[in-house]
Formats: structure tokens, C-alpha cells, sequence
């Protein structure tokens, strides 16, 4: 043990001799180990990412989308209206049929402007059960959500968001108050707590800003708007018909969950089979998706930084071949004086696992501010971005907000215990070419 | 008189493919303990090859070497760096010394290869300072060879031939690069560890330094071809020694 620190004594001090060149050497082993430390970071922070947005979604949940078909396709196209998505009757008969349902939240939403007084706002108008309020673990500021009586009696009141309060009653009291969508007036009676917004998943499901929304009964919704809505878009109108937006079912047991969503793709796909107008999410899937596309991800990142670990490597071996040639005569003293050839490759192996494993520490160093450079870069995405309406870039940043990269102690670790194993193995070859040396030939040595 | 090495027909070829070179043909001779002795010959002769024999640097290709009764043309590679490493102090032409490593660190390079692998004692290293001073150069300790002149940097090399306490010191052309003062200082140490009973054999093209040794072999084509006996030490390298010590 003393022995082993002596010789990797004796290795710094030989590397600290060419402080530069050490230094350089080291650096294709620094970035490796960096980035095997930051992609695996990423991808566990992204896993998680994945792994919340699912949970938030519920893992009991079964959510069934209208989804608008693709141009040309479906029914309607000779038609006025197009009429796509989730039937009310697609709905009674799902509750109807399938027993291990415990509980159904639909919904019908709208993109609309919501006005008071000369203020203005466009929200995502909601028309909901009460219970919508649990499904998405909704939080109230002040007030009440929309009840079972709002229901019955189609009374025109509203729950709004916390963004929608900010703007359209800023310094105002909103409760009591009415706003304007459409030619209605909503009696506002609740306003819900602050939520960061959800990132996007998988593309299936778009990110959700709660803030931004007004929630009113369905039957209201039904009475007063119907299911038709004109959507002016370059001068054309087009009308579009949709019964209900989404359907979130719940099942009492998560092994329920991929039965119950078989039954219900089946009762679906009898009425809505080739027009493509229903989407079915499984956040249950979707998790066990992300699962796997986590060990993808972390094999083919984990290839990528192990391949320039092995350059790193290369680069080693290379310089701890000069090094061999350079101190040719010192081997040839150090054999005269009574080293063995062991020695001599221990020597100089440890010398390139001191490179290697003072390369791993730096690396494993920088690895640890991944989350730091990670922020920064997402600090200056942020600034680069001027216009954060512009629909892509938006999205962008708000993936990358969600995102934050987690650091794992194996992680750090493994990086650590492969620039170690790549020192001594790319360090074997130049060792034993340096103890193979004829003492007698490398006192010669110029 | 104790006999401390012999060689018995000893021979050592290179093979080079269309020759083979005979550096060493059928070498009998015996060196006795506390010798001086001074080998010399033309160049190509085979001296360089007897003494890298007798350091057991390399193995002869036949014959017999006896280093304090023990065979060594039969020992395999470590037990050849065991016995350089216990038994010989190799003092080199061009001191050989490493340059990364400070004097006190030069002296002490032998301690490492101990067997066993023990640390470097705190006697370890009184005694590497003693032999430091020795050779006149205990405030030059953490000077690097570089630092050095040709004479200092020889005598930290016999400084460090004498740290294990070795039974031969073998010395191929000690002061062939140094000049005639420098010389007389180099010589006058290698005295005074003579007069302390050690062996000596050392290769020299110099007539005069050869003179100074007790005994002289004369080497011609890889055969000991004659040898002489008797000593004369010059006034100026007596006087010194005995002023020195
Ligand atoms: N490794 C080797 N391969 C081939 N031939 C060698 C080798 N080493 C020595 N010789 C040959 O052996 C002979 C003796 O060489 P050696 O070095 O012992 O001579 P030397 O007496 O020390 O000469 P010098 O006075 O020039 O140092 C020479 O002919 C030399 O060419
Ligand atoms: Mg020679």
C-alpha cells in the first residue's frame, strides 16, 4: 500500500515535469469522463422529466382526445361543417359498458377571446365537470371550482386562472364580477392557484398553461355555444364540429389500466375507425415508453462519450510512447541500479493511470456542474429567442424548462472507474515496451 | 585471499544474422577481494562486454560466472536485477544519472529496488547524505544534474554505486570524459574506497590512471592477452587523498 502511493508519487511527479503536455493529454480524458457524466445527467433529468409529466397525467388515467384528421381525410370534406372527435354517445356508451371505470371527467374546450371592461385576453375556455378540478390537481386562490349545481341549473359562472385574474382584473377584486366571451357573461366565482406550466410529452399531448384558463359548466358550454364553432382562418370560414375535447377515465387499479384501454380502443374504433378523429393516451404506456426510451437514450449517449474516452485513451497511449523513447537511458539507469521489469511496467503504468484518473477527477469535477452549464445555456437559449410567441421556439423553452439534468453518484463513479481502467489498459502497451528494453541497449540510448 | 568473482571460458556472441561476433571468447580469471584492478585493450576488444557480464547486465552465452560463490550466468532476469541491485555499484563514463531527480534523490534511486520494497528509512537517508558530503557535495543536494559539472555529477554517481553497499564497484571509463584534474579528484575517491577493502574494476583507455590500479588485465580480441601487476599512485593524487580524508 505504502509502496503503490510511492509509486503514484513518483507518477505526478513525473507528469507535473511536463505540466503542459500532462495537461493536454489529459484533456481528451477530461471530456470524455465530462460527457459521459452529462449525458447520462440529461437523460435521467429528462427520464424524470418524463416520469412527472406522466404522474401528473395519472397513472390510473385513460384520456381519450379529439383530434382534428388530417386535410382530405375522414367524412365532411364536401360538407359545410366538419364534424370530427369523441361522440357523446362514444361517451355514454364507454361509462355504460365498461364496469371498471370508477370515473369519467369530459371536456370541451375552445380557444376564445374573454373580455372586461375595455380589457382583453385570449384563454383556453374550458367547459368541465366539477370533478375536473381532481383530475388535474387544481389548487383554488379564492373562491369555489364549478359545482354539480352549476351543472344542473347551466348556470352562466365561471372558474378562472390565475394569469386570467393577473391581466384582465389587475388590482381588482374578480369575484362577482362577470366577463364577456362570446355575447355570454360569465359570473366569476372562483379563481385557481398559480401552476407551472406542463411541458409536452412525446408529442401526443401538447404542454398545458393552467393559468391561461376559464372553466365553465359543460351543459352551460353546450347550452350557450353548441358544438360548432367558425374558424375564420385568411379569409375563408370554415365551421367545425366537435362533441366533447377529452375524456379522462380513471380506473380504481393501475393493472386495470391497459385492460380497460383495450375495451375502450375497441368500443372506439367501431364508430371512429377509419376516420382517424380519436386519440387514446395511456400515461401507464407512455411511462413504460419513457422507460425504454431512457435506456436507448443512455446506451447511444453512453456509446458516444465512451468512444471519445477511447480517444482520450488513444491520445495517452501516444504521448506514453514518446515518454518511453524520451526516457530510454533513464530505464537503462534505473535496470542498472536493480529495477526488474515489473517495476519498470509498474512505473509506468501507474504514471498513465495517474494521467488517466487526474483526467477522470477533472472530468468528474466539470460533470458536477452540468446542471450549472446546463442553466447557462438554457439562460442564454431564453436570450437568443427574442420572440416567444413564435410557436416552435416556445415549446423549445418550455421542454428545456422542465428539463434539469440530474448528476447520479454511480454516475460519476462509473465515469471515474472507466478513465481508470482506459489508463491502464491503453498504459499496458507502452509499460511493457518500456520494461522489454535491453538494459544494456537503453544505457546507449541518446 | 578471497576469491569475490570468476570467470570460467566465458563467452558471450551476437548473433547478427550473417556474422557472429565473438565479444568475449573463453574468459577464465579470478578477481580477489579488495582489488584494484584496471582492464584495458584496443577498442572492440571486449572489455565493456566483461564488465556488463560481470554487472550482470547481460548473461554470457557459455561459461561460468561466480559472484561470491554464487553462479550467475544461470540467475533469470530479476535475480540478475537483484544481484545489480545488492551486490554491484556501476559508475558509467557518462554518470548516467537521472535529470528530472535532485542529487539527495539520485543517491537514494538504488534504495527503491530494494528487496522487499521497504520504505526509505530515516537512516536510509542519513546515510544517503553521509555519502552526499562523502564526495564533497553536501550543499549541493537539491541540485539538479544539470546544475553539476562533469566531476560533481561523477561523483554523485559514485555516491550512488556506494548506497547498497555493494561488493564490486565497476566503473567502464570513469574518467573518460573529464579532464586531468577533475580526473585526479575521481581517482583519488576510488582510492580511498579501494583503502576501505572494496573491489574495483574499472575500464580504462589511460595509460596513467591504469598505473594506478594493482592489478591491469590487457584484453585483445575477447581473450585476456596479458596482465600486469603493480601500483603507482601519483604525488598529486596521494597527497591529495591523504590531505582529502
Ligand atoms: N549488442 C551488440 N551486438 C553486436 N555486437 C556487439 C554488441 N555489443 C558489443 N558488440 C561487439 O563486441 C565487440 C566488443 O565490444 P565492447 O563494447 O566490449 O568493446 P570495448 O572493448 O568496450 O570497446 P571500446 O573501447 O570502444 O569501448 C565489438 O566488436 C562490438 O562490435
Ligand atoms: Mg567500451
Amino acid at each position: 500500500m505504502l509502496r503503490l502511493l510511492r509509486t503514484i508519487q513518483l507518477g505526478l511527479k513525473n507528469l507535473l515535469l511536463h505540466k503542459l503536455r500532462s495537461l493536454l493529454t489529459m484533456l481528451g480524458i477530461v471530456f470524455g469522463v465530462f460527457s459521459v457524466i452529462a449525458m447520462l445527467a440529461i437523460g435521467e433529468g429528462a427520464s424524470r422529466q418524463a416520469q412527472q409529466q406522466v404522474l401528473e397525467l395519472g397513472a390510473t388515467n385513460i384520456i381519450v382526445i379529439s383530434q382534428k384528421p388530417a386535410e382530405g381525410s375522414g367524412n365532411g370534406t364536401n360538407s359545410e361543417v366538419l364534424q370530427y372527435g369523441i361522440l357523446r354517445d362514444d361517451f355514454r356508451r364507454i361509462r355504460q359498458t365498461v364496469n371498471t371505470i370508477i370515473d369519467a371527467t369530459p371536456i370541451r374546450e375552445f380557444s376564445q377571446p374573454a373580455r372586461y371592461l375595455h380589457r382583453n385576453m385570449d384563454v383556453r375556455l374550458v367547459g368541465c365537470t366539477s370533478n375536473y378540478f381532481d383530475v388535474n390537481h387544481l389548487n383554488m386562490q379564492t373562491g369555489r371550482f364549478i359545482s354539480e349545481r352549476d351543472q344542473e341549473d347551466t348556470a352562466n359562472v365561471c372558474v378562472i386562472g390565475h394569469e386570467v385574474a393577473e391581466t384582465l382584473f389587475p388590482g381588482e377584486e374578480p369575484r362577482g364580477k362577470a366577463i364577456r366571451i362570446g355575447d355570454v357573461f360569465y359570473s366569476i366565482v372562483g379563481i385557481t392557484a398559480h401552476r407551472t406550466a406542463s411541458a409536452a410529452i412525446g408529442g401526443s399531448l401538447s404542454g398545458q398553461d393552467y393559468d391561461k384558463d376559464v372553466y365553465i359548466p359543460l351543459e352551460t358550454l353546450r347550452a350557450r355555444l353548441g358544438d360548432e364553432i367558425m374558424i375564420i382562418s385568411s379569409g375563408s370560414r370554415s365551421s367545425e364540429k366537435v362533441e366533447l375535447s377529452q375524456i379522462t377515465f380513471r380506473v380504481a387499479d393501475a393493472k386495470d389500466v391497459v385492460p380497460t384501454a383495450n375495451v375502450i380502443r375497441e368500443t372506439l374504433s367501431r364508430y371512429h375507425a377509419d376516420k382517424n378523429d380519436v386519440d387514446l393516451i395511456v400515461p401507464l404506456e407512455l411511462l413504460k415508453q419513457a422507460e425504454q426510451l431512457k435506456w436507448i437514450f443512455n446506451v447511444v449517449l453512453g456509446a458516444i462519450a465512451l468512444i471519445s474516452l477511447i480517444v482520450g485513451g488513444i491520445g495517452i497511449m501516444n504521448i506514453m510512447l514518446a515518454t518511453v523513447t524520451e526516457r530510454t537511458r533513464e530505464i537503462g539507469i534505473r535496470r542498472a541500479l536493480g529495477a526488474k521489469r515489473g517495476d519498470i511496467t509498474e512505473q509506468f503504468l501507474t504514471e498513465t493511470s495517474v494521467l488517466a484518473g487526474s483526467g477522470g477527477l477533472m472530468g468528474v469535477a466539470l460533470g458536477l456542474m452540468t446542471p450549472l452549464a446546463f442553466s447557462l445555456i438554457r439562460w442564454f437559449a431564453k436570450q437568443a429567442i427574442l420572440d416567444p410567441s413564435q410557436q416552435s421556439a416556445s415549446k423549445m423553452v418550455q421542454m428545456f424548462d422542465g428539463l434539469e439534468p440530474v448528476v447520479s453518484w454511480w454516475s460519476l463513479a462509473v465515469a471515474f472507474g472507466i478513465s481508470v481502467s482506459i489508463g491502464i489498459l491503453f498504459g499496458i502497451y507502452p509499460a511493457r515496451a518500456a520494461a522489454k528494453l535491453d538494459p544494456i541497449e537503453a544505457l546507449r540510448h541518446e | 585471499m578471497n576469491i569475490v568473482a570468476e570467470l570460467i571460458k566465458l563467452e558471450k556472441h551476437y548473433d547478427l544474422g550473417a556474422v557472429l561476433v565473438k565479444a568475449q571468447r573463453g574468459v577464465k580469471t579470478q578477481f580477489a577481494e579488495g582489488d584494484f584492478i584496471a582492464i584495458m585493450g584496443a577498442s572492440g576488444s571486449g572489455k565493456s562486454t566483461m564488465l556488463n557480464l560481470l554487472g550482470g547486465l547481460d548473461r554470457p552465452t557459455l561459461g561460468k560466472y561466480y559472484l561470491g560463490g554464487e553462479d550467475v550466468s544461470q540467475l533469470d532476469d530479476d535475480e540478475l536485477s537483484r544481484i545489480r541491485n545488492e551486490r554491484i555499484g556501476f559508475i558509467f563514463q557518462s554518470y548516467n544519472l537521472i535529470p528530472q531527480y535532485t542529487v539527495l534523490e539520485n543517491i537514494e534511486v538504488p534504495l527503491h529496488y530494494r528487496p522487499g520494497y521497504p520504505a526509505i528509512s530515516a537512516a536510509d537517508r542519513k546515510r544517503s547524505e553521509e555519502l552526499a558530503s562523502r564526495v564533497g557535495l553536501a550543499d549541493r543536494l537539491d541540485h539538479r544534474p544539470t546544475q553539476l559539472s562533469g566531476g560533481q555529477q561523477q561523483r554523485v554517481a559514485i555516491a550512488r554505486a556506494l548506497v547498497n553497499d555493494p561488493d564490486i564497484i565497476l566503473a567502464d571509463e570513469p574518467t573518460g570524459n573529464l579532464d586531468s584534474t577533475t580526473e585526479e579528484e575521481i581517482m583519488r575517491l576510488l582510492h580511498e574506497l579501494n583503502r576501505e577493502g572494496r573491489t574495483i574494476i574499472m575500464v580504462t583507455h589511460e595509460p596513467a590512471v591504469a598505473l594506478q590500479a594493482r592489478r591491469r588485465i590487457i584484453m585483445k580480441d575477447g581473450v585476456i592477452e596479458r596482465e600486469e601487476f603493480g601500483q603507482q599512485i601519483p604525488d598529486e593524487v596521494a597527497a591529495g587523498a591523504a590531505t582529502t580524508f
